[in-house]
């Protein structure tokens, strides 16, 4: 595939996404209206994808930024660069998504550093522009720019943990796991196990779902199950899948990974 | 190689025969029969175990040589901390059966079998049943399996089974059978109607037991397949020796559909036949221990729902103000044979709504007791119509306790260690947090005078070691070009010499990241300028972490004997530093003792759920830790030296301020050659305290 930039990169195959509310409504809705959006909700249980089914939809580019602790404002509006001998501004995400128009997805954006917040915050009220301080030049956002960032409240930290001043300018979405019954059609049908098979599975995210607090800081996710079920459906054994898959990617602790195997042992 | 004599002296020894019957020439033969490496193993236990109890040991030696014919090292130890543990717990005579019972242990194990214990399992097995679903489930030590409906009891021991494995598998499938128990209904009948009419009561109860128990079976089988398999290995031809009445009620019992009045209906044609050997995994049932637990529990649950619904309502009717008409609450019940997750649903005025993640578990709770939810627990609590101390599990006011009879209710325990057992004994110290009285005096106004130069002096220097931005510059990566690194790179470059890749500043953000807990000496011997110069150590310090901003907290801790340990809450981590805080240090008095291993356990405790990078633990102390009774010497130092390497291995660093000038001859053995400092001035303390935490942590 030649080089393309992530603002020309549009999503041409409809991504699989189960709706499991009015939360694609809600976005268009919010689109449409220029409203910023939050997508709350625990590790892979689908905003990701929700996110890429909506950019297909709207037929928008999606430019995604994993938010991390050392994540700057610069890292997001641009910076100068030194290119032989001379100094060049180059943008950031957020400024190429402000530019093309795109959907700017900043995944997981507690983990920024508290400063990063601050940048966002007249691109997400009724101004919608994004100030480019070092170049001392403002950037209007177009009508089809659209800025959304997810957060996993599962999280208790005080420090992690977003302000009223940020989440008082958001539209919120709350994605939780889906139903039993959803989640076992999304299983089978991304890793192309039999129904009964992804039922099993889904039964057994709910036992360790049922441990979130009891030594678990979360139970697995749908990704997860996805998982589990491809290495299944390639003829790995259900419960070594389960250990290799799910138990390993929960927890390091010797006494909990042992549980968590003698549960799937139990289901399969 | 030890002589006859050798071990007799020995003996003599630890189980101190000059003042007993115990005749040591009697008990050597036994011992001297033993391999060498067996005769010390049965030797060093005797000793542990002597500094329990001499007529524990003494019975020990006698039967461990026996013993260790069948069993491994490993199984022996076992018995012996179990016998301790009841001693502790349950005094002489219950210990001794423990040793005695041994002859039953013997047989019911295989030859050299390798059991399963108790301590080992129990941490894999809390998981598993948490996981299962349901009620959240407590584990308990036990000599019966059985359950309450709250918590699950297994024994310390299983050795029926010859391999560790499998042993492992009995007391996995031992605490599914219970937790079967509670979710499939088992437990839903009673003593006085439904065993009543029968004239053997205890046969009849059998029958059901063991009738349920085929009946959960079957439903395992279904629902965990895989665990339903280990069982058939377990016991595989257990139903095949059934006899023909038996076979019939089993294929009964199999249906999907069967209930626990189905095995009451299987009664009364099973009375007459003669009873089956137990299931391997058959669990007792203690109907009446299940009625008193469920009792309570049912009423509080009631109650709790219909203040929960309540207070959900109100919420729901600010969100969205209605109409005026009675909120009308149905629920729909997930189906008994449903997939995991599917969830209770409320219907509110005939609009399906999600109930709250508490009314949820509520919900379940109540119908595992009840088997559905019956329409008058929908009923919303009208205003004020209960009050809250029905339906909340309240601490016990900790003076209230002492009155009257003695009880542990509302305390936390802490294990210790002992020395001589060389071992823990478990839950021992009896531990309440307390308040400190507030004195709204004229100490801290009075402290903050006298020693204003150097609250001035502590708050600027700690002002000084707060967060801090840095620039730094020449970085590789950075957010801005630092242009006199830019110009010298060009420089270089013309010149002809490499270019530096260094050409960007970065801003850099220092994290102090500290949580520490002062753990303050509270015991008698403080008494008056000790105690004076704590609190005014304490105060001092507080206004210097004030302009630091590091999070602590701050404990006295005090006590007699180990039903009593105390600490005392001046500060915790959450709360903010003020007048009431300020009131409490001022109210701080000597108290009794100076047990410190429970002190530690706590403090590691709270210091552990704090998210700090680093955490410390202060000990402000006036000598060794020291008890009424026990607590003296060796004793008491290598406990607190236990308590403080469960807290290192945890990740805290400990540190010991002290005023003992005897202090470098026992704190290097507990804190470790640099963790602790010696103010020999008691006057001093006010103004080391602040300064030496600062060096710490700079």
């Amino acid at each position: 595939m030649a080089e393309i930039t992530p603002e020309e990169h549009y999503i041409t195959a409809e991504p699989y996404y189960e709706p499991s509310g009015s939360e694609v409504a809600m976005f268009e809705a919010a689109w449409h209206n220029r409203l910023p959006l939050l997508l709350k909700g625990p590790t892979g249980c689908g905003k990701t994808r929700f996110m890429e089914y909506m950019a297909w939809r709207l037929q928008r580019p999606l430019i995604t930024v994993s938010c991390h602790d050392d994540l700057t404002a610069s890292d997001l509006v641009g910076r100068y660069l030194v290119k032989g001998g001379e100094t060049v501004w180059v943008d950031g995400p957020l400024a190429r998504a402000v530019r093309a128009g795109a959907i700017c997805y900043l995944d997981e954006i507690v983990e920024a550093r508290k400063d990063t917040m601050v940048v966002i915050h007249p691109l997400a009220d009724d101004r919608r522009v994004l100030p480019m301080e070092k170049l001392g030049t403002l950037l209007q956002a177009g009508p089809e720019f659209c800025l959304a960032v997810s957060y996993n409240p599962g999280y208790q930290s005080v420090l992690k943990d977003l302000k009223q001043s940020t989440r008082q300018r958001f539209v919120a979405l709350e994605f939780d796991y889906p139903s039993a019954e959803l989640e076992a059609r999304i299983v089978a049908s991304e890793s192309g196990i039999d129904a009964a098979l992804a039922q099993t599975l889904v039964k057994f995210a709910h036992m360790t779902r049922n441990l979130k607090g009891n030594g678990l800081e979360e139970g697995a996710s749908t990704r997860l199950l996805v998982h589990a079920g491809k290495l299944i459906a390639s003829g790995v054994p259900p419960v070594t899948a389960c250990a290799g898959a799910i138990a390993q990617a929960l927890t390091d602790e010797p006494e909990m990974l042992t549980a968590i195997n003698e549960l799937s042992a139990s289901l399969f | 190689m030890l002589t006859a004599d050798d071990i007799a002296a020995r003996l003599d020894e630890y189980l101190e025969t000059e003042f007993s019957f115990i005749r040591s020439d009697e008990l050597a033969p036994l011992v001297l029969a033993l391999a060498p490496a067996e005769q010390a193993f049965v030797l060093d236990w005797t000793q542990r175990i002597a500094s329990t109890n001499t007529e524990i040991a003494h019975q020990f030696v006698r039967r461990a040589p026996q013993v260790l014919r069948l069993q491994e090292p490993r199984v022996i130890e076992a018995w012996a901390l179990h016998a301790m543990d009841v001693y502790d717990r349950a005094g002489l005579r219950a210990a001794l059966e423990v040793i005695q019972d041994v002859e039953r242990f013997v047989q019911h194990s295989q030859a050299r079998s390798a059991g399963a214990l108790f301590d080992e399992v129990s941490g894999v097995l809390l998981h598993f049943v948490h996981g299962l679903a349901g009620r959240p489930l407590r584990l308990a030590l036990s000599d019966t399996a059985w359950t309450d409906s709250e918590t699950i009891h297994l024994p310390a021991l299983l050795a029926q089974l010859a391999g560790r494995e499998d042993n492992f598998r009995l007391y996995k499938v031992l605490a599914v059978m219970q937790w079967a128990q509670i979710h499939h209904g088992t437990l839903r009948v009673a003593l006085h109607t439904d065993f009543a009419a029968w004239p053997d009561t205890a046969r009849a109860l059998r029958i059901y037991t063991l009738l349920e128990t085929l009946r959960l079976e079957a439903i395992i089988s279904r629902t965990l397949p895989g665990l339903g398999r280990e069982m058939q290995q377990l016991q595989p031809n257990y139903v095949a020796a059934l006899s023909a009445p038996w076979q019939a009620a089993l294929r009964q019992l199999q249906g999907t559909q069967s209930t626990p009045a189905a095995s009451l209906g299987l009664l009364p044609s099973l009375y007459a036949a003669p009873l089956p050997p137990p299931r391997l995994w058959q669990v007792e049932l203690y109907l009446n221990e299940v009625a008193a637990c469920m009792q309570t529990r049912m009423e509080r649950e009631k109650l709790l729902l219909r203040v929960r619904l309540a207070q959900w309502l109100e919420e729901q009717a600010k969100k969205a103000p209605a109409d005026s008409a009675l909120p009308h609450l149905t629920v729909r019940e997930p189906a008994d044979d449903a997939q995991a997750g599917s969830a209770f649903e409320l219907t509110l005025n005939d609009a399906p709504v999600a109930p709250p993640e508490a009314v949820a578990q509520l919900l379940t709770s109540i119908r595992l007791d009840l088997g559905e939810i019956p329409d008058e627990y929908l009923v919303p609590a009208g205003p004020g119509e209960y009050d809250p101390a029905l339906y909340t599990e309240q601490a016990d006011d900790p003076d209230a306790v002492w009155q009257g009879t003695y009880h542990e209710r509302g305390a936390s325990y802490y294990n210790e260690w002992d020395h001589g057992r060389q071992h823990y004994r478990k839950n021992w110290c009896v531990m309440r947090e307390r308040e400190v009285t507030p004195v709204h005096d004229s100490f801290v106004a009075d402290t903050l005078q006298r020693y204003s130069g150097l609250v001035a002096h502590l708050r600027r220097s700690f002002e000084a070691m707060r967060d801090e931005e840095r620039l730094l510059k020449r970085q590789v990566h950075g957010d801005g070009v630092d242009i006199d690194a830019l110009v010298e790179a060009l420089a270089d470059a013309r010149d002809g010499s490499e270019m530096s890749d260094r050409l960007f500043m970065r801003l850099h953000r220092v994290e102090r990241d500290i949580a520490v807990a002062f753990m303050v000496d509270m015991s008698g011997s403080t008494r008056g300028w000790v105690n004076d110069a704590e609190r005014e150590a304490l105060l001092l310090l507080c206004e210097a972490l004030e302009a630091l901003g590091d999070r602590y907290a701050i404990y006295g801790f005090s006590g007699i004997t180990r039903k009593r340990c105390e600490l005392y809450r001046i500060k915790r981590f959450d709360e903010p530093y003020g007048d009431e805080v300020r009131a409490r240090i001022s109210g701080v008095r000597a108290q009794d003792y100076t047990r410190m291993g429970f002190a530690i356990r706590h403090l590691t405790q709270l210091l552990n759920a704090t998210a700090a990078r680093t955490r410390m633990l202060v000990t402000l102390s006036d000598g060794k830790p020291d008890d009424y009774s026990d607590y003296r010497g060796v004793y008491g130092i290598e406990d607190t030296r236990r308590a403080l390497l469960e807290a290192r291995r945890s990740g805290i660093h400990p540190f010991c301020i002290t005023i003992d000038e005897h202090g470098p001859e026992y704190l290097p053995h507990m804190y470790g050659a640099v963790n602790y400092t010696v103010v020999s001035e008691v006057r001093q303390l006010p103004f080391k305290v602040a300064d030496i935490y600062r060096r710490l942590t700079a």
